[in-house]
């Protein structure tokens, strides 16, 4: 009788959690998605490369697309904006951005990972016309915007096994956050 | 009305004031158009209630290309900020989304990546929780240089902090569902904005009290909040609670994008710059009494503002009414949430002497805000970002009140 009346409570509990909760302790809402659907939105690109599509692109070509795409809200030399400075170098010695007011953080003097503006142009470029870029037109830009803040040479081709190879000048600059609450300012 | 002649009608109105005791209080509502409410009836039912036509709170903006806005906290009473006032911050303008057609992915180091409808996202455990929401550039202009701003509201001080109900899923709900495996340390967070805004976030705050929020005080999410659904990470930095979510992807480490590394860093002296600084520090600030009001008269003020910690409650708010010489503790009004705006109160006398006025909130962890001098010395007066520095208030002798320590 006992028996019973204990196996009556462990399907009561077994039916409990079947309504809510399967034996992984999911609820199997959703769906699974395709291979392709993943892909289609998997556009981001580490500092490791891993996401980088084929293609490459020049110094040469990444010029020309600069003025038409970019230069009407970056400037023609990459330093008049009015939109971000994206061009300059200065200060090469210290890092001195939080010592200085008044200092453009631009690729050149700020960007640890050349991978992040291949990333960035491609999810978010042009302001226009946001996510029009290829590959291709991506991997040009970034040569020549590299090329401008003393990068890399003019004849460097860029794609998926040079950028990420590609050692910016603020690389060990960043730190992690080591604020832990308490009284202690940091 | 031709000059020299008086109108009948304004011979009636003065007629009648001067018969009646009683409308010396009634005149300048009618004056203001309204008529005795007690003598006539009133509105009808509405489909969508508005506003008192007397009661105009506005968000500002500081720039044309209005890329944000500010919370007019002066304005405001108890914790919660109205969904339409809530501030406004985006990197690409707010999209328009279809619920219908709206989904979440996850996917990356798990076991079993998903695909999530909104309505999918309604059918697990909701959760609903208060907290507040914070630009970390919030005080920027007033942190690099104080004296210039002199003339601004709380609203323009740091109106870029907000509070809200926020109702949605647990993020870690998500991550069991979809087996988020033990090398996973981070996840990437991106939105459907033009912008397609990333951010890394420790995979720790997602088993945490990360959520998908699509609940916000009673509605659903605002548009320019991340309508239908957005990541809320409490406590942590505006721009990390990515809206309009529509990927997640875990990794085993952060994917360096354009708003934690070019943006959303902050410089430190000796040459390095802070990264996934999240946690918003302790921080308060007086919204009353505040410029533009002017203390017409001397006698009892009550101090009110509003105090928060990014990394639990706030314990205590001390006030200064002599620009930091002495302390004294103000009140706090319940409820005192973890991670939520919290209310504090402090009764004053206006004795027609200058008077500086400042707050200095402590939370639960200990941190006590700094002096502007003590936070500038120690990250720098270029750094950005994280500015939670004692704000002050200064009274002039003729009861006008100017931003700053200095009148």
């Amino acid at each position: 009788m006992r028996m019973v009346w204990l196996a009556t409570i462990v399907a009561a509990l077994a039916t409990a959690q079947a309504e809510t909760e399967d034996d992984k302790g999911t609820f199997g809402f959703g769906r699974t998605p395709t291979e392709a659907e993943i892909k289609a939105l998997d556009i981001d690109v580490m500092a490791d490369g891993t996401g980088l599509p084929d293609g490459e692109g020049t110094v040469a070509k990444g010029e020309e697309l600069y003025y038409q795409l970019c230069a009407s809200c970056h400037g023609v030399t990459g330093t008049e904006g009015p939109n971000d400075v994206l061009v300059g170098r200065e200060p090469r010695e210290g890092f001195p951005f939080a010592t200085t007011t008044g200092l453009s953080r631009t690729i050149g003097n700020y960007w640890p990972y050349a991978t992040t503006l291949y990333d960035y142009t491609y999810r978010a470029m042009p302001f226009d016309e946001p996510g029009s870029l290829t590959p291709d037109q991506v991997y040009s830009l970034v040569a020549f915007l590299l090329h401008k803040n003393e990068i890399i040479a003019e004849d460097v081709i860029i794609d998926k096994n040079s950028l990420p190879e590609v050692v910016m000048p603020a690389r060990d600059r960043f730190v992690h956050d080591n604020r832990v609450g308490g009284p202690e300012l940091r | 009305m031709s000059k020299g002649k008086i109108s009948r009608r304004a011979l009636l109105a003065g007629t009648a004031a001067a018969v009646s005791a009683a409308s010396a209080k009634i005149l300048p509502a009618q004056e203001s158009g309204t008529k005795d409410p007690t003598k006539v009836q009133g509105g009808p039912a509405k489909e969508v209630g508005e506003r008192s036509r007397f009661e105009k709170p506005k968000r500002t903006y500081f720039s044309p290309t209005r890329q944000a806005s500010n919370t007019p906290l002066q304005d405001l009473e108890g914790i919660i900020t109205p969904a339409d006032l809530h501030f406004e911050r985006h990197h690409a303008g707010i999209p328009e989304i279809d619920p219908e057609s709206y989904s979440l992915l996850i996917h990356g180091m798990v076991e079993r990546p998903r695909m999530f409808t909104l309505a999918d996202l309604k059918r697990f455990p909701a959760e609903a929780v208060t907290r507040f929401l914070e630009c970390s550039g919030n005080g920027f202009r007033t942190y690099r240089n104080p004296e210039a701003n002199k003339e601004e509201t709380p609203q323009q001080v740091e109106g870029l902090t907000s509070t809200s109900e926020w109702i949605g899923v647990p993020l870690k709900t998500l991550f069991k569902e979809v087996g988020v495996l033990p090398e996973a340390k981070w996840f990437l967070a991106e939105a459907m904005d033009a912008a397609v805004m990333t951010r890394s976030i420790p995979v720790e705050k997602g088993w945490d009290d990360a959520m998908i929020a699509y609940g916000q005080n009673g509605e659903a999410i605002r548009p320019e909040q991340g309508y239908p659904a957005r990541l809320f990470l409490p406590g942590f930095e505006g721009s990390s609670n990515v809206k309009w979510i529509r990927r997640i992807e875990l990794a085993d480490k952060p994917f360096m994008t354009r708003e934690e590394t070019s943006k959303y860093t902050d410089p430190l002296p000796g040459g390095k710059a802070r990264q996934f600084s999240f946690v918003m520090d302790v921080k308060s600030i007086i919204t009353y009494p505040a410029y533009p009001v002017t203390l017409t008269e001397k006698g009892f003020r009550e101090i009110k503002g509003i105090a928060w910690s990014g990394r639990g409650k706030i314990v205590r708010v001390d006030i200064s009414t002599d620009g930091g010489e002495s302390w004294n503790k103000a009140t706090l009004q319940e409820p005192v949430i973890s991670k939520c705006h919290t209310r504090f109160r402090f009764a004053w006398d206006f004795n027609g002497a200058q008077a500086t006025l400042m707050s200095r909130a402590t939370d639960e962890t200990g941190q006590t805000q700094p002096t502007h001098v003590e936070l500038k010395k120690l990250r720098g007066p270029g750094t950005s970002y994280h500015y939670n520095h004692i704000r002050a208030w200064t009274v002039r002798q003729d009861g006008s009140i100017v931003f700053g320590e200095n009148a």
